[in-house]
């Protein structure tokens, strides 16, 4: 395969590149069972965490795959750090490369910065995007991708894509970075997107979106036989932005709740990114049956990052952008 | 300051003539023109193979002084428009203090003076502080040294209907134009780029078209309401087009500008995160660009006015959301021109000198600017080869927010004479101004 | 190019057979035995080698007695060369605690692989008695490991390579020396 540097959107990875990366992690994940968690693969590499936002589980997700790696992890928070006193992203990642990062794994409130930071030259290392404000978060939708893969296709999963699955993803599609970055690995593996969400919550143009766009949930469940519905994550202050009227009717519309489960096939997945909202996106009944995955998706997260790290980090380095 | 004969320039109607100045005036401008018609020691320049235009006016500079001298200064402004080939400029009221007193308008007009590349020409602020609750003095900025005739609160949009309609009203009395940057603020709320296919993929807070069409209309009606002329900054959709050629068909005395990166550049630049194609209207899409080009040619669209907007490096070195709006433009403003109007064989030189100079001049109330070049009109003139073509690199502005670095575009200044005084010679800047 | 074949299908076979039986006389029988293939040709091996032990001691199941181990992850040439793809790692059900590992791969060189195998192990559980068998050793170690059978030993230059072939995986059975 061709050396990946950086992963900073979905739309970096080819479909055989994605593949690739998912097989590590069905390896990875077998790491993860046994009672010695560790590989010594990233000895002597250093990863930073560069979280400019508050966001504790999937930074402990990224620590723990460095840390089964072996990598000497820092973890760098805006909040315990000098940014919060005005230091610039392009100071902070001067000090980070003086320092010898060999990676950085950013987390930021702003669109694009993990391509900033990438293409800047202030930094050498590889880059891993692991949330830029409203546009991608990649890892997420690899390790989406993988639990779908292994709860349909179980130990015959390595080496498959999922063509011919449809996926529906619900909600604040406007400013899910996890939408996107799913909508355009889903499609780099030939699934089927529905995207559903109010009017309101979907950008503008979203038609040019390789995506079935639905207003409606249950006509979504009624007309497709949807393999998994992804739930996004709705923010309390957007309904005072007016994006919807209100909680109970938001809910009402486009929750999951067991009414709904219930009209999905049995062996559907639904799947969260965490955290939930319960009772507004999703009821706790609907959470807490054998349709979730939300755990698998957290246990997952290690196996598909420490795969991202294998892949970025391994290999030999040169400085030229793959 | 020797006299000067211009030798076979070609003037924008395609004559070639030789253009004779004395002191500060144009004293002939003939075919075949005597060696010593501009006196027995002028200067001759062959001009051969050069497009001879009027002295370009921008309506619209960010000089940054006072207060972000960092960015830009009067001097390094003023040397920057004499390389684009401007001989004025209309230096924008967001400086700190803001340009809106009579003091600190003849302050900006003094330093510009003192420059000697350009006539500097303060703009006054529409509102005290540029915040859009009480009108700033407009008659005391009217009636100062800088004679000021042009109001505007650039970089924000003059939002309150109230309050627009009797600025429109007030400067009537000496003969003023309101230039509008037409911005609905609570639809721009945290926008970052035009809103559109480009947006939604890059998670960037969209900038939809509708916040400055919705303000364009407004205000043209207003206008008509309270029959008072007004100027649209910077207009930026194929939208805002359709309303300002609907709004002069029914005799509204409305003006419009384009910017040069609105006629030349569009959202897709966005997707590199580069912070250097921000800004203020965003750039749109391709079919905005081509409603753009059409309309100047049509002359829908008035004048190009350069925006030219000096950041300093840290504004524009870091993530997207966090970086300044704006973007140098006085350089290549004759450039991009002479692509939209002359390379594409949709228009001609003449109507160039109407975009750069005439017009503008005209809705500055400029009275010794964008004049016709013939005998006795001031001597600002710009000597443009249309067949050199350049990649455009370091500008002489003190900013580097140059979006433009690297791209190759037609034309070179090769001659700007400012009031009889070549303030670019040959290519190169003069190392002192005029006086 | 030339190419040189040093061991044919029969030989190699000859030659597992012999490792098979050293293997279970060295055991003292087949108990605790667990054979290991490194990827992708000691694999082949190992599975050969248990199912000739298999052949001649019917209370050997070869199946549940088989497992691969990827070492990949463990190679000290990581930050070397572009990033290696990653087999799968299966372990016997029973796992490794106590029992008699037979590591097999197909060529002994600098030794480099036994040792990135034996760390991998070490994360795996500790068995009593690790062995190795390899059906080529060419020499050159690099480091103090030696193998405790041998399929054939063969003298060579470092310029050389070594190909072994197996019908799995290469559509004919066959070593071959490429100089």
């Amino acid at each position: 395969m061709s050396q990946l540097k950086h992963l900073l959107s979905a739309a970096d990875l080819s479909k055989s590149s994605a593949i690739e990366i998912l097989d590590v992690a069905e390896e990875m994940a077998g790491v993860n069972s046994r009672d010695i968690k560790k590989l010594p693969t990233l000895r002597g590499k250093t990863v930073v965490n560069l979280f400019f936002e508050d966001s504790t589980r999937t930074r402990i997700s990224f620590e723990l795959a460095e840390k089964r790696l072996s990598a000497d992890v820092i973890n760098f928070s805006a909040k315990g750090s000098s940014v919060s006193k005005g230091e610039s992203l392009k100071d902070t990642a001067q000090t980070l490369e003086a320092m010898g990062a060999d990676a950085v794994v950013i987390r930021h409130h702003a669109s694009g910065a993990a391509n900033v930071l990438a293409h800047s030259g202030w930094i050498n290392g590889s880059i891993i995007n692991a949330g830029d404000g409203t546009h991608e978060h990649p890892t997420q939708a690899l390790l989406d991708a993988f639990t779908i893969r292994r709860r349909i296709y179980g130990s015959e999963s390595k080496g498959k894509d999922l063509s011919g699955l449809k996926i529906a993803i619900v909600g604040d599609v406007l400013h899910s970075r996890v939408a996107r970055s799913n909508l355009i690995l889903l499609n780099t593996l030939g699934a089927q997107v529905h995207l559903i969400a109010p009017p309101t919550l979907f950008p503008a143009a979203v038609d040019a979106w390789p995506a079935t766009i639905r207003f409606d949930l249950d006509t979504a469940i009624n007309e497709v036989d949807l393999d998994a519905v992804m739930m996004l994550r709705v923010q309390g202050e957007r309904m005072n932005a007016s994006y919807f009227p209100s909680e109970r009717e938001y809910s009402r519309i486009w929750g999951m709740n067991a009414d709904r489960l219930a009209r999905l096939k049995p062996s559907a997945l639904l799947m969260h990114p965490g955290p939930m909202n319960r009772g507004l996106e999703i009821t706790a009944a609907a959470a807490d049956s054998k349709n979730s995955t939300v755990l698998e998706q957290v246990a997952n997260g290690v196996s598909v990052r420490m795969a991202v790290l294998y892949q970025l980090l391994s290999g030999e380095r040169t400085n030229i952008d793959a | 300051m020797p006299n000067l004969l211009l030798k076979n320039a070609t003037l924008p109607n395609g004559q070639i003539a030789d253009i004779a100045i004395a002191g500060d005036k144009i004293v002939a401008v003939a075919a075949g023109l005597q060696s010593d018609s501009a006196g027995t020691d002028a200067t001759v320049v062959d001009c051969t193979g050069l497009v001879a235009l009027p002295g370009f006016v921008d309506l619209h500079t960010h000089l940054r002084e006072p207060g972000f001298e960092q960015s830009e200064t009067i001097l390094t402004g003023s040397q920057s428009a004499a390389a684009g080939g401007f001989t004025a400029v209309h230096a924008m009221a967001n400086t700190m203090p803001v340009q809106d007193t009579a003091g600190v308008v003849e302050q900006v007009r003094s330093l510009g003076m003192a420059a000697g590349y350009v006539d500097v020409v303060p703009v006054g602020a529409v509102t005290v502080g540029l915040e859009g609750k009480q009108l700033a003095e407009l008659g005391a900025m009217a009636d100062s040294l800088a004679k000021v005739r042009v109001f505007s609160d650039d970089g924000k949009c003059v939002h309150d209907p109230v309050l627009m309609r009797r600025a429109l009203e007030y400067v009537k009395a000496f003969r003023g134009v309101i230039a509008q940057h037409a911005q609905e603020p609570r639809l721009t709320e945290g926008a970052q780029m035009n809103e559109g296919i480009v947006s939604a993929e890059l998670g960037l807070t969209g900038w939809p078209a509708v916040a400055e069409e919705s303000i364009i209309a407004r205000d043209v009606l207003l206008a008509e309401h309270v029959g008072s002329r007004i100027h649209i900054c910077h207009l930026s959709t194929a939208g805002s087009v359709e309303i300002v050629r609907w709004a002069k068909s029914r005799g509204i005395q409305v003006t419009a500008e384009v910017t040069p990166h609105h006629l030349l550049l569009t959202d897709e630049l966005a997707r590199t995160y580069d912070a250097v194609y921000k800004v203020n209207p965003p750039l749109r899409t391709q079919a905005d660009v081509l409603a753009l080009r059409a309309a100047l040619v049509d002359g829908t669209i008035d004048i190009i006015a350069t925006d030219h907007a000096p950041h300093p490096i840290e504004a524009k070195d870091c993530e997207w959301p966090a970086a300044a709006f704006g973007m140098l433009g006085l350089e290549i403003a004759a450039n991009v021109a002479q692509q939209v109007l002359i390379d594409s064989g949709e228009s001609n030189w003449q109507r160039l000198a109407e975009v750069l100079s005439h017009a503008p001049a005209k809705i500055g109330s400029l009275t010794e600017q964008g004049q016709e070049i013939a005998a006795g009109s001031f001597a600002n003139l710009v000597l443009i080869d249309p067949k050199q073509s350049r990649v455009v690199k370091d500008s002489h502005s003190k900013s580097e927010n140059n979006p433009y670095k690297g791209l190759t575009l037609p034309g070179a200044v090769v001659h700007t004479i400012y009031r009889g005084y070549q303030t670019v010679a040959n290519g190169v800047l003069a190392v002192k101004g005029r006086n | 190019m030339t190419t040189r074949t040093v061991l044919s299908s029969g030989d190699i076979d000859r030659a597992i057979t012999r490792i098979a039986h050293e293997i279970v006389e060295s055991n003292h029988g087949t108990k605790g035995l667990t054979l290991l293939g490194i990827p992708t040709r000691g694999i082949l091996l190992a599975e050969r080698i248990a199912s000739v032990i298999q052949r001649h001691y019917p209370e050997f199941d070869a199946a549940s007695s088989t497992g691969k181990l990827d070492i990949t992850m463990y190679r000290d040439d990581l930050a070397k060369n572009p990033t290696r793809t990653v087999s799968p790692t299966s372990i016997p059900a029973g796992g490794i605690d106590d029992a008699v590992v037979v590591l097999v791969d197909d060529v002994l060189y600098s030794g480099r692989t036994i040792r990135a195998a034996l760390d991998a192990l070490n994360d795996l559980g500790r068995p009593s008695v690790v062995r190795l068998a390899v059906l080529v050793d060419r020499g050159h170690r690099e480091l103090p490991i030696r193998a405790d059978f041998v399929g054939k030993n063969l003298p060579t230059s470092r310029d050389e390579r070594i190909n072994v072939q197996l019908t799995e995986n290469d559509g004919e059975t066959c070593v071959v020396i490429e100089s």
